[in-house]
């Protein structure tokens, strides 16, 4: 895995807060019990009001999120792939808030009034998501034999997705709960292109289903 | 515009509640960081943090704020502030006992970060028992988690230390 050592740009984390938002809410009304669907929707309104916070930054926040096209958005591949099964959706939440854990407590220092302002909250609602995050994996990593192979084929497919995520910190924290979850840590690779366009794919499905009613209804309020 | 501490706008927002814990006043909350009125008392201008990011009651809770207002003043404006960042420790003690009596326990400490760990209530807000033991890490609003007394088995909500 290549190491990120730069700082993503406030985009980059506007757009992937907000279309991993809009993943986790796939998940409401059929998450595996009730209080995951409670859990996942808590966490997706998290992050749609920290990627709310830098995009009206941005721009205008409804022209950002509904009328841009799919090849604008700049977010960590990751926030857009698939939710697959429950166990692939927590690993990419952990790779996530132990991403966004980096870049938030690094913003809490930002020069920028505003993005100091969204990661001042958002690193402390931040810590709520990996401590649920990292719960899951370890749970379902060091849990009966089909939450590990789950787990492991979760793992498999999404740690090439991460390259855009190894900030440095990164590695560590996520080394750090695999351990606990007597998973194996992969070797560092370079990202995949393939699963990567993939991914972009992915991406513009979301988005056609995320726009499609403000597009069809442009300016509408109620 | 910056001077006397309107008076009467504290005495108004003490009657804006949250929409989703209706004991709680904006001022329990500790939303509310600043109010000041012009000399002639016509204009005031309030100051409004939110508690989550993404927290859908901030809007409804601006709203109410200047609905409240506009009968007391000819110009009423909020502004809401991002930071400092809100934290509990700005929850009234007032506004505390109130959510006990509502059944929710209140934080049970200080917003500390990291704040994983230790996050769980002192007591049942039913019975007072200290046997309680969490259902699930969130709740019903992104500021409580579910728990339940393991004496009167009674589910209630915690909110979160943030």
């Amino acid at each position: 895995m290549s190491r990120t050592s730069e700082l993503p740009s406030v985009e980059a984390v506007a757009d992937g807060c907000l279309l991993l938002s809009h993943r986790l809410t796939e998940w409401v009304g059929d998450a595996p019990t009730m209080e995951e669907d409670v859990a996942l929707g808590n966490i997706a309104l998290d992050l749609l009001g920290q990627a709310r916070g830098l995009l009206s930054h941005l721009g205008d926040e409804d022209q950002l999120a509904y009328f841009r096209d799919a090849d604008d958005f700049r977010n960590p591949a990751i926030c857009a792939a698939p939710n697959g099964d429950f166990a692939r959706t927590m690993l990419r939440q952990l790779f996530a808030d132990c991403w966004l854990e980096v870049v938030w407590a690094a913003w809490s220092q930002h020069a920028d009034d505003v993005v100091r302002g969204v990661a001042a909250k958002a690193v402390k609602e931040n810590a709520y998501h990996r401590r649920h995050s990292r719960s899951w994996v370890v749970r379902l990593g060091d849990g009966t034999e089909e939450s590990r192979r789950r787990l492991l084929f979760a793992l498999e497919e999404l740690w090439p997705l991460t390259a855009d995520l190894a900030l440095p910190g990164w590695r560590e924290a996520v080394t750090d709960v695999l351990v606990e979850a007597t998973i194996p840590v992969p070797a560092a690779v370079e990202g995949d292109d393939e699963a990567i366009a993939a991914c972009d794919e992915a991406r513009r499905e979301l988005l056609a289903e995320m726009q499609s009613l403000a597009r069809a209804h442009p300016g509408a309020t109620w | 515009m910056v001077t006397t501490a309107g008076v009467v706008a504290w005495q108004v927002l003490a009657h804006v509640m949250d929409p989703e814990i209706p004991v709680l006043s904006v001022l329990d909350l500790g939303i509310v960081r600043d109010v000041s009125e012009s000399p002639d008392g016509r204009r005031v201008v309030v100051v409004v943090t939110p508690t989550y990011s993404g927290c859908p009651a901030t809007e409804v809770i601006v709203s109410d704020i200047r609905t409240a207002l506009d009968s007391a003043y000819d110009e009423v404006d909020v502004r809401v502030q991002l930071l400092p960042a809100w934290t509990t420790d700005w929850l009234s003690v007032e506004g505390r006992d109130k959510l006990r009596g509502f059944g929710i326990a209140p934080p049970a400490g200080r917003a500390l970060l990291p704040v994983l760990g230790s996050d769980r209530p002192d007591a049942c807000p039913q019975c007072g028992s200290r046997e309680v033991e969490q259902l699930a890490e969130f709740g019903s609003t992104p500021c409580k988690a579910l728990w339940r007394c393991v004496a009167c088995r009674e589910p209630f909500d915690y909110f979160k230390i943030l």
